[in-house]
């Protein structure tokens, strides 16, 4: 079994149906790509796997086969240990950048209320480790030092590396990545894919959805491709590059 | 470096205490020990509508409930101001999350037409249930608090103290709420509730927590106006009293905790400076809160907001 196993999952909104019958899996520490024209069900997908969006049919499975995701809320599927980024940009603004990471940090801290109040030795305890794991993951990210700034006031590309370093907090053992280069430069995207990878070693298996092919296909060991809701290829880049229904989605009928 | 807020408290709260000894006019007191409830109550609003972004319309409500609770508790029971205090902030407190937890999950203008529409139920209850709230015209007779076989009278010197020590801790606890875990989910929601429940944020649960703690403090206050004033009447707890503490909130910066304060103080004191005016003083008043918002519309203390879209 694998770590991550969508059967048949379809979701209508009203008269669109975003998803029909996806079905595919991601095993585990694997890199893979979601890749399709716009409109394709992508982002939808994403929603539906992180419990934003109730899914009509189907299932998604967790961790071989050991947890149903689909009927969880966010903060459960987060649990489970799947954590995500956003297309577009939902870092917390107004905290500071290691604020935002320790928010990452929720889940897997024990510490409530009383805790905070009394300042109980468990607490001063899991608040140094936050902090300096947070400052860690940080460093991973390549943010290193600015871990008291605004996160807002950060450059677009670095709060990208912000909502990486606030999802990997989390400990998670999948990571969705919803267009994680676009809006960046050659160089930044190159940094970013070698980002992508030293995740992957750490254990970590990345779903991630790209536009920019020339980013996704080295990057991935398999790219799914979807169009109108539907998967219309599953297989290595190699494969996917030649595959003439993936051609034709993207460039139309000839 | 920043000074540690177990540190700001006395550093703020200090000079306070000294206004007994330098200033014994009993008018000024007076003011001042309204004006600290005000703070209180600007303070627990604040955990509400500045750290979690709930926009509560009906504040005043939850301070009436402590009013009450603690009113009811004296007259029908002989409970003392000391058990009534804690009490009034449980009731407020259940109140809280009996409103909170089916309006909690509708998010901004509801919400806040929600809290609206339960600051006026509550206080139509207040006007018409005679039977155990004396209707209009109050419970009279409440018992004010006895310190260590210390008598609070007329006099507002101890009830200055009472407030005091009460914005003291509250702060201190804000503090510490606001430096940990739930402190960070807060502000998180508050940020973008989607993000904070895909970061494992439970936002209903720890909004709920917001409201509860928002309330708790608001009964505390009620507690204490009850005790100061002897009587409570529904007409201390009306809408106009919701909206001014809203507007403390604001002017001193949403979300900051001193911010809080020191617009309670600002919005508190203001009115009685410009008693002078006479007839003029609620449009200065008004011209004053304008010219703030255009000048420094993020409040006394709040920070400015981080630069918005980038993408």
């Amino acid at each position: 079994m694998a770590l991550l196993e969508v059967r048949s999952v379809s979701k209508r909104f009203g008269g669109v149906q975003a998803l029909k019958q996806v079905t595919f899996s991601v095993e585990r520490g694997q890199i893979v790509g979601l890749i399709g024209p716009n409109g394709a069900g992508k982002t939808s997908f994403f929603n539906c796997v992180t419990g934003l969006v109730p899914i009509d049919e189907g299932q998604i499975l967790f961790d071989d086969g050991s947890e149903t995701l689909n009927g969880l809320p966010a903060h459960r599927v987060l649990e489970k240990g799947v954590a995500r980024t956003f297309q577009n940009l939902r870092i917390f603004r107004n905290m500071t950048v290691l604020e935002n990471v320790a928010v990452g940090f929720h889940a897997r801290t024990r510490s409530g209320l009383w805790d905070a109040f009394a300042r109980t030795p468990f607490f001063r305890e899991e608040e140094k480790h936050i902090r300096q794991k947070s400052l860690e993951f940080l460093k991973f990210i390549g943010l290193e030092g600015l871990d008291g700034e605004v996160a807002g006031n950060l450059s677009y590309g670095s709060q990208k590396r912000v909502e990486i370093a606030r999802a990997l907090a989390s400990d998670p053992k999948l990571l969705l990545l919803d267009e994680p280069v676009a809006g960046m430069n050659p160089s930044e995207k190159e940094e970013l894919s070698s980002l992508v990878r030293r995740i992957r070693e750490r254990g970590v298996a990345v779903l991630l959805i790209e536009h920019d092919m020339r980013v996704v296909m080295p990057l991935s060991e398999k790219v799914v491709v979807m169009d109108e809701g539907m998967m219309i290829a599953e297989g290595p880049p190699q494969k996917i590059k030649n595959d003439a229904r993936v051609v034709r989605a993207y460039l139309g009928e000839a | 470096m920043r000074l540690s807020y177990s540190r700001q408290v006395p550093l703020f709260l200090l000079p306070f205490a000294l206004i007994p000894l330098v200033d014994q006019n009993t008018y000024h007191l007076d003011v001042l020990t309204s004006v600290g409830i005000y703070v209180l109550l600007a303070m627990g609003l604040n955990v509400a509508v500045g750290l979690t972004g709930l926009l509560n319309l009906g504040y005043a409500a939850f301070f009436g409930i402590g009013a009450y609770a603690y009113a009811l508790a004296n007259l029908h029971w002989g409970w003392p101001f000391w058990m009534g205090l804690p009490l009034a902030g449980l009731v407020s407190m259940l109140f809280g999350f009996l409103i909170g937890m089916p309006s909690i999950r509708v998010r901004g203008d509801y919400l806040a037409i929600t809290t609206l529409g339960f600051g006026e139920i509550t206080r139509i209850a207040f006007n018409n249930l005679d039977a155990w709230t004396g209707g209009p015209n109050g419970l009279l007779g409440i018992a004010r608090p006895v310190f260590f076989g210390y008598k609070f009278s007329v006099n507002p010197t101890p009830y200055f103290y009472l407030v005091l020590v009460l914005i003291a801790l509250t702060a201190f606890l804000l503090f510490r709420l606001c430096d940990s875990k739930i402190g960070r989910a807060l502000v998180a929601i508050r940020e973008d509730e989607l993000a904070a429940s895909c970061m494992g944020v439970p936002a209903l649960h720890v909004k709920l927590v917001a409201f509860g703690i928002s309330s708790f403090i608001a009964g505390i206050a009620g507690a204490v106006f009850a005790s100061k004033q002897t009587i409570v009447t529904p007409d201390s707890f009306d809408f106009v009293l919701s909206v001014l503490l809203l507007a403390m909130v604001v002017l001193g910066g949403m979300g900051n905790i001193w911010g809080a304060a020191l617009g309670a103080l600002a919005l508190g004191v203001l009115p009685e400076l410009l008693r002078g005016f006479a007839t003029y003083r609620m449009l200065i008043f008004g011209g004053l809160m304008i010219l703030m918002m255009i000048f420094r519309p993020q409040g006394l203390l709040g920070k400015k907001e981080a630069a918005s879209g980038t993408s």
